[in-house]
């Protein structure tokens, strides 16, 4: 079910505030040691301040709200796969920032599938701002949505 | 901490270092999904998964793009990465020998910037694509 007019639905913005004490915990369960992660003084003389991994933004889930998304209304949450996800990074994040997000939906769009028959692709981004009000990040997911529950392969 | 990658000495072609896990667990699942916020049962609930016509739980998708992401930054330095993409492939589960790596395709210079970009891909102990990914990053 393509319905284009979700295209540009947006939901209310959330805060995000960085925290050192999620920073470390998502470096280990990444399994990455780099003492940027741990280290505030080599942090902030190498780069300014203690950074965030690559995917941290993920973490958002524990910020947003049942009103933060932009709606995915129509979609079979039982039916649906992540199928790709991309971050854009335009300035640095570190831990004491408090980020800004608002959801919305760029996309939506069919195509024929194979095992799973016709797919439903939904593509939904998360753009970010810090507390200077610059834009810092975008995350981009696409939600595929499968015309019958995908078995194990 | 790897020594800062310089723009002129990177090759098109050049390969970025390999991550090895040697077999993810479920207990990587289940700090994963606290880490993350990510609490779909799929990665940790056996009893949910069986019902569900799947043999044994299996690794979040962003679990695996994580570990893909050290691999990156151990190459071109945390703080440099301009953008980051992944598509997710076949599953990977408990034991599985995940292998992250991947290739500089292009040099460029943008308002100013030195950037490289290239390929990322994750294996299974098969062979097989968990990842397919792509990525821009500065390189000073």
């Amino acid at each position: 079910m393509a319905d284009k007019s979700m295209v540009g639905r947006k939901g209310k913005p959330f805060k995000m505030p960085i925290e050192w004490g999620k920073v470390r915990e998502f470096a280990r369960a990444v399994k990455d040691p780099n003492p940027l992660y741990f280290d505030p003084e080599l942090a902030k003389k190498e780069l300014g301040g203690i950074p965030i991994p690559v995917t941290f933004l993920q973490t958002s889930a524990f910020w947003q709200e049942a009103d933060s998304g932009p709606g995915m209304g129509g979609f079979d949450l039982r039916r649906i796969l992540h199928g790709e996800q991309e971050f854009e990074f335009f300035k640095p994040i570190f831990v004491g920032d408090t980020l800004t997000g608002v959801s919305q939906i760029a996309d939506v769009y069919e195509k024929e599938g194979g095992r799973g028959g016709k797919m439903t692709f939904l593509v939904s981004e998360v753009e970010y701002t810090n507390q200077r009000g610059e834009k810092v990040a975008v995350a981009r997911s696409t939600l595929i949505e499968t015309g019958q529950t995908v078995r194990a392969s | 901490m790897a020594p800062k990658l310089k723009f002129d000495s990177v090759k098109v072609g050049d390969e970025i270092p390999k991550f090895v896990v040697e077999g993810i667990t479920r207990p990587d699942f289940v700090r994963y999904a606290g880490a993350s916020g990510d609490f779909v049962p799929l990665h940790y609930d056996q009893a949910f998964v069986e019902a569900a016509g799947i043999p044994t739980v299996f690794a979040q998708g962003m679990f695996t793009a994580g570990l893909l992401s050290k691999a990156l930054t151990d190459y071109v330095g945390i703080g440099n990465v301009r953008q980051y993409k992944v598509r997710f492939a076949t599953r990977l589960w408990p034991g599985d020998i995940v292998t992250c790596t991947g290739k500089v395709t292009n040099k460029l210079e943008q308002n100013g910037e030195k950037l490289i970009e290239g390929d990322l891909i994750v294996l299974n102990q098969k062979g097989e694509p968990a990842i397919r990914g792509s990525f821009r990053a500065a390189c000073g």
